[in-house]
Formats: C-alpha cells, structure tokens, sequence
C-alpha cells in the first residue's frame, strides 16, 4: 500500500512509507509534526499552507508528497535559525504585518520567495506577488509594509 | 481523496502503458488533485509524468515558439525567448491564477483538463497553435470539443505545443476576483494565417473564435471595428458570477482593449 518517499525538509532528510493520496501538508503537519504551516480553506485558494518548493512558494494542500519526491522543501518552521528570526519575520514582527496570525505563515513564505525574484518592488508588485495569500483580518496594509521592510533586511 | 495506485514512469512510452483502465495522467495537478480531494475525480491509477524530461523545456525561433507540455506557468512567464517573440503569450501565462499555482501549474496539463474558464485556450485558439501529442499533431481549430472535453484519446499524452509567431498579439482578461479565471478572456492576433480573435470564460461549449470580428479586423486593425460588434449571448455561460448578456458585453469591450494593447 505505501509507497517510499525521501525528500528534504527544512535541510533534515526525510524518508517515509506513504499512502500515494497523502497530501504534503499532511505529512509535514502529520507525520513530521510541522504544524506552523496551515490549513486554512483546503481548496488551493487561501495560501495558508504556502511552502517553499526547491525554492518555489507553492500550495501544499493541493500537492500530493510523492510530487515532491527528492526534493528540496522549506517550511516556516526552516526559516529561523534558532531563536534568531528570519529578517521576514522579524519585518512582519515590527510592522504588525498580522492580526489573528492565522494566515501569517503562508504570507511569510510567499514573500521570502519574492525576496529571492525581486530586490525593490513596488506596492503594486509586492500586492500581485500576495495574490495567493488571502487575510481575512483585512491586514493587507501592514502585511505589505512589512514585505517591503523584510525585503530591504534581506538585501 | 479516494486511495488510488501512483506510477512515475521516465519515459513516454511507459507512461502509456502504465496505470490501468482508469487512469489519470498527473501534470501539475492544480485542477487534478483539487478535483480528486473533492472526489469529482477518482482515477484507479495516477500515472505521474513529473518524470519525462523530454516534455519540459521552451524553445524558439524566427517562426515559432514550441513550449514542452510540463512547462510550469511560472517558467512561461519569466521566459526572455517566449516573450521577446510573442509577448502575449508571457503576460498570460503571468496572468494564471496565483503564484503559486502559477509555480506548479503547466500549459499541457491545463489544456488537456480543458476548464471553459482557462487562460491558455485562448492563446492556443488565438494563434491557431499545433498541440504535439504522443501519437499526432493537431490543429487548434480540431482541438477543443465543449466543456472540460478535447479530441484527446485515454492514452494520448500532449507532449509539446507549437505557437506560430504572430505580427501582432494580445491578451487582455477580466478576472473573476476571487478565483481569478478569466470571466471572459479574449486573444488577438495577426497571424500568418489571417487574422483571429478567441474567446475564453464566456461559451457554454469552451473556447471560441468571433468570425465577425475577425473578418472586420483583417479590413481595419484598430479597437473600432470591434466594440460594436455585438455577440450573441444566447450560448454563452451564465452562472452565479455573470450573466450571459453580461458577458456578450465583456467580448466586445475586451476585444476592442486587446487589439488596442497589440498595437
């Protein structure tokens, strides 16, 4: 019945017999008790469970894991180093980039791709990046001046 | 999500062979694995085509640009050969969806679902694109049946779609605001072939071409000839986002920007 995966988590090995149906955010939250990355909707729209995919912000509730067999995969969870935050995390901190937090992985791993396509966008270009994050605290303000902060601490 | 049996084959000719009566092929599967977990799919057998190298990859020259079926939207967009050559193309594909279907996403996996709602129809009815697939090539005119349906048989793979480079292009939506598919999409060109103009969002049957305003395009290339044309809203969708007559409107207003935009 199980199928053998191996792949790379937050830089840790990961190997595991699993059903072909089991969705990746289910193993990272089930199986490696990676529960920073959410659930929100379930049907691919909200970006709460937005990872990072060999460097690819994608929804992992609309991935099965064996698509992400032998590769490279970045939670929230991978982003610190140790008590140190992320310079997007620390930016989300300092410029109340959340209200209920709920979607606010999601959000964090969205623009930590940007950061890595774009040095200095424009509000416009940080919104249209977000498409895929939905915040129903309506935070978009500060989600978007703390993006923008984030990516000047990453340069 | 119903169980099923997953293969990941690594070359074409074991990709048709593998799975069992009831297989789904598996691109990006943004609409797949959305509609599996809903169970408005349930394939016995997924057969996995992340493994074909042969079916990535984009290239291009003076007369076309041939993109690999497993080409991620994402890839299309950021691509300096598809859009030096046919910009239109490029700007759609950076117009799917979100970014993160954008970065799973891929043109054959969305044409061979064929969602009425979908950007790349149009492209591929707007420059009258020739789609590769495993055992023939077919004529964008030949391709598209109705609703989610194709000419494609169970075990045909699309491998790889040829877009000719036209004079002028473009493609200009009007997103529906939470799913972001296009409520209408129309794609104009200037092709080898004469002009085109097709329509993706708005018809009952899928993806359609607007003979009226190509025929009044080709006498005179300007917004003009087309935003009175009127569309007969009679087969077109209506549902709870838009109205039929709603949408006919869409096509001339949207036509008439996309040929603006092509200059």
């Amino acid at each position: 019945m199980g199928i053998p995966v191996a792949l790379t988590v937050n830089g840790q090995s990961v190997t595991a017999d699993v059903e072909p149906r089991t969705l990746l955010v289910t193993f990272l939250r089930e199986h490696l008790a990676l529960t920073g990355t959410h659930v929100g909707c379930d049907t691919a729209q909200c970006g709460a469970c937005t990872v990072l995919l060999d460097g690819r912000a994608v929804k992992a509730c609309n991935i099965l894991v064996v698509q992400a067999q032998g590769a490279k995969v970045t939670t929230i969870e991978g982003l610190s180093g140790g008590d140190a935050l992320h310079p997007m995390q620390a930016a989300f901190k300092q410029h109340h980039g959340l209200q209920c937090g709920f979607c606010t992985p999601g959000m964090v791993m969205s623009a930590v791709e940007l950061a890595g396509r774009m040095k200095d966008p424009t509000d416009e270009q940080i919104r249209e990046a977000l498409d895929g994050n939905i915040c129903r605290c309506t935070g978009y303000q500060n989600i978007v001046k703390a993006v923008k902060a984030g990516l000047a601490n990453a340069g | 999500m119903h169980a099923f049996k997953y293969h990941k084959p690594d070359t074409l000719a074991a990709a048709l062979g593998g799975g069992g009566d009831d297989t789904r092929y598996l691109a990006g599967g943004q609409s797949l694995v959305a509609g599996m977990k809903l169970r408005l799919s349930q394939p016995s057998d997924v057969v996995d085509l992340a493994g074909l190298a042969e079916l990535r990859g984009i290239k291009a020259d003076a007369s076309a640009v041939t993109i690999g079926a497993m080409t991620r939207h994402a890839e299309v967009a950021a691509s300096g050969e598809v859009r030096s050559r046919i910009a239109a193309l490029a700007d759609l594909a950076a117009g799917i969806g979100d970014r993160q279907v954008r970065n799973m996403g891929t043109l054959g996996g969305s044409l061979a679902n064929n969602d009425p709602a979908a950007d790349w129809p149009g492209a591929v009815l707007g420059l009258g694109a020739t789609i590769v697939t495993s055992q023939r090539r077919l004529a964008a005119d030949d391709y598209f049946i109705g609703l989610y349906e194709t000419v494609l048989e169970p075990r045909e793979i699309i491998t790889a779609v040829a877009f000719p480079v036209p004079g002028k292009a473009a493609y200009v939506k009007f997103k529906n605001a939470a799913s972001r598919f296009a409520l209408v999409g129309v794609f104009v060109a200037q092709t080898a072939a004469g002009v085109r103009v097709a329509v993706t969002g708005a018809g009952g049957a899928g993806v359609f071409r607007v003979t009226e305003m190509e025929q009044a395009l080709a006498k005179r290339w300007s917004p003009e000839s087309v935003q009175s044309i009127p569309v007969a809203s009679e087969d077109l969708t209506s549902d709870i986002h838009a109205s039929a007559e709603y949408r006919a409107h869409l096509v001339s207003v949207l036509a008439a920007r996309a040929v603006a935009a092509a200059g």
